[in-house]
């Protein structure tokens, strides 16, 4: 566990096929720990498709995973959850009706101890202090977390997502464009968060459309076209317009 | 939004995700509290008003409703109304409907009936016949309400079209059980459990009502049951990636909903020591009612068991209070209706003035 180097998630020859779309056509790639990789691509090149399958709500039509060593088939996403793989979902998965603290704990609520909790009674006091706690070291202000989930603003619940998925026990973090509705400033805090995450030796996978961004944040770019990954880069390396390229074919039809 | 701030001074602030409409907590002046107080509770507030109103006015017009015959007879619908309503809620907090609840009713008041009527005609131990009946009809509201969730999760079929095909299917079940005929004959224990009168002004059915309502108004707020049921009314696919087994959920909501629908099949029963198939009609929609008067939205996620209970107040308020005042029936049924879109106009206006609440 301690090595930084090894890898945490390995995927072989994945494809997923709906019907006659052929949504994933044989994926090839690994994530180290600590690693933050950015995984771009035009839409519809496959990456959609690819976070479901790897936060397990849906399963590929062939191909390996292997994650923290072991082979693995995501079933579905309470399993890849139990397994540590946390996701940011684009839509930011939240209950909007219920207050922040319970969308922290959602599926994982935490229960009383003794008699009252057999009955199925909350540690709601618990739970909101722990709340207050995880906002209070990710920085991130929200007011109270007994507030309804609805009342924060567009920014605000895209932190409360993040946080999350970054905030409890998790081994690979998914990110579906984290920032999309982000100003500049919140999206340099989810940065920050990244990197946090990143320092645990915890991977990121982080899907975004802003290449300056995953130019800054990622140790590595990934580039997905028509279902594939056709590209490894270095960010640090490649400009912005190189990565672009990639994403459109052009690069790759350079090449051939 | 950043851009008057300046970053070398205040690195903490900018370096938060903190945006102008953060939601404060109530200030800490007594009058900030006295606000944030308001703000949780000024839904029933309004609505305790309003049932002020109405009492008050039909007690102007009409002084005999202010009495305690009349308190009976409106306990004895409100509280077969509000049962039906508390079941109503938590399905209507998970974003379905049941509109099976007053057949189900109805239909488990006349098997345990049947079961009442043989065991009392061969000579059965009475407490024996009675604690039989109610198993019998509890029994059935549980069946009722497995079958509507299983079919509505596996199936997937929407909550409308299952819950309107048990009402149906219940509805000529107990049309075959009982011969479409009122079940009579039954132990006439049972009309000392539903009509004797307590301490002056309580009855069982009235006492059985408040205890469930309190029963049902902490599993609600206080459970995990609860607050998943706010979560899956909320957003169902968010709680079924966070984990939670929706189906085998709204299953047990849908049981829920049939338990109290047995429940009050039974204290129906008491009322006339007879089960009449024609007892159920329109209970389902009151029961609706009841529960969007509350503050229950019917996409799902918002309602409160405090809430239901007034909205079957107000209801049957008006209905016994309009008897009483000597107003025709029919305009009974029009005032429920006015007042049902009423109610959720004004919340909606209230919730518009007064800002997401927390």
């Amino acid at each position: 566990m301690s090595d930084p180097d090894r890898v945490v998630l390995k995927v072989e020859g994945v494809t997923k096929h709906y019907g006659h779309v052929q949504a994933l056509r044989g994926v090839d790639f690994e994530i180290r720990a600590g690693e933050v990789v950015g995984l771009v691509g035009d839409n519809g090149a496959g990456k959609s498709t690819l976070v479901s399958v790897l936060s397990g709500a849906a399963a590929p039509t062939a191909g390996r995973i292997t994650f923290e060593g072991e082979d693995v088939s995501l079933s579905d996403p309470s399993h890849a959850r139990d397994l540590g793989i946390e996701t940011v979902y684009q839509d930011l998965a939240l209950a909007l009706d219920i207050p922040i603290w319970a969308n922290l704990f959602l599926g994982r609520e935490r229960r009383a101890r003794g008699l009252w909790g057999l009955l199925g009674f909350l540690d709601r006091r618990g739970m909101i202090r722990e709340a207050e706690e995880e906002l209070k070291t990710t920085r991130i202000r929200i007011g109270s977390v007994r507030a309804r989930t609805s009342a924060l603003s567009g920014g605000q619940r895209q932190a409360i997502a993040v946080a999350r998925a970054v905030s409890r026990g998790s081994r690979f973090v998914l990110m579906d464009e984290p920032t999309a509705a982000l100003g500049v400033e919140q999206q340099h805090r989810v940065g920050e968060l990244v990197q946090s995450v990143a320092e645990r030796n915890v991977p990121v996978l982080l899907i975004s459309h802003n290449l300056p961004q995953v130019r800054e944040l990622c140790d590595r770019v990934l580039v997905m076209y028509r279902g594939r990954i056709v590209a490894d880069l270095d960010p640090k390396v490649e400009s912005v317009e190189t990565i672009i390229g990639w994403i459109t074919g052009s690069a790759l039809e350079g090449q051939l | 939004m950043s851009a008057t701030r300046q970053p070398s001074l205040q690195p903490q602030e900018t370096t938060s995700i903190d945006t102008p409409d953060a939601p404060r907590e109530g200030g800490r002046s007594i009058l900030g509290r006295i606000g944030s107080i308001l703000g949780k509770w000024d839904g029933d507030v309004a609505r305790i008003l309003i049932l002020l109103v109405i009492v008050v006015v039909i007690g102007i017009v009409a002084p005999s409703f202010l009495s305690m015959a009349s308190w009976l007879a409106l306990s004895q619908t409100t509280t077969l109304v509000a049962l039906l309503a508390l079941g109503q809620t938590f399905v209507i907090v998970t974003g379905g409907i049941d509109l099976s609840v007053g057949a189900v009713m109805a239909c488990s008041a006349v098997v345990g009936a049947v079961v009442m009527r043989g065991m009392y005609a061969s000579g059965s131990d009475m407490t024996i016949t009675v604690l039989a009946g109610l198993a019998t009809m509890l029994v059935v509201g549980l069946v009722a309400g497995l079958v509507n969730g299983l079919v509505i999760t596996k199936l997937k079929i929407t909550p409308f079209i299952v819950t309107l095909g048990m009402l149906s299917v219940a509805t000529g079940a107990m049309n075959l059980i009982s011969g479409g005929a009122e079940v009579v004959g039954l132990p006439p224990v049972l009309g000392t459990i539903g009509n004797q009168v307590i301490g002056g002004w309580l009855t069982v059915p009235v006492i059985v009502t408040i205890v469930l309502a309190v029963v049902a108004a902490i599993v609600l707020t206080r459970t995990r049951f609860g607050l998943r049921s706010f979560a899956i009314g909320s957003n169902s696919g968010a709680a079924r990636r966070a984990g939670i087994n929706v189906d085998r959920h709204l299953i047990r909501i849908y049981m829920l909903s049939g338990l109290f629908a047995g429940i009050a099949g039974f204290l129906l029963t008491t009322r006339f020591v007879s089960a009449s198939p024609m007892a159920a009609q329109g209970m389902e929609l009151l029961s609706i009612a009841a529960a969007v008067i509350g503050g229950a939205s019917l996409s799902g996620g918002r309602g409160s068991v405090l809430g239901t209970i007034i909205g079957a107040l107000i209801m049957s308020s008006l209905q016994i209070g309009l008897i009483i005042a000597g107003v025709q029936s029919f305009w009974q049924t029009i005032a429920i209706g006015i007042i049902t879109v009423a109610a959720v106009f004004g919340d909606q206006l209230r919730i518009k003035f007064a800002g997401e609440r927390p």
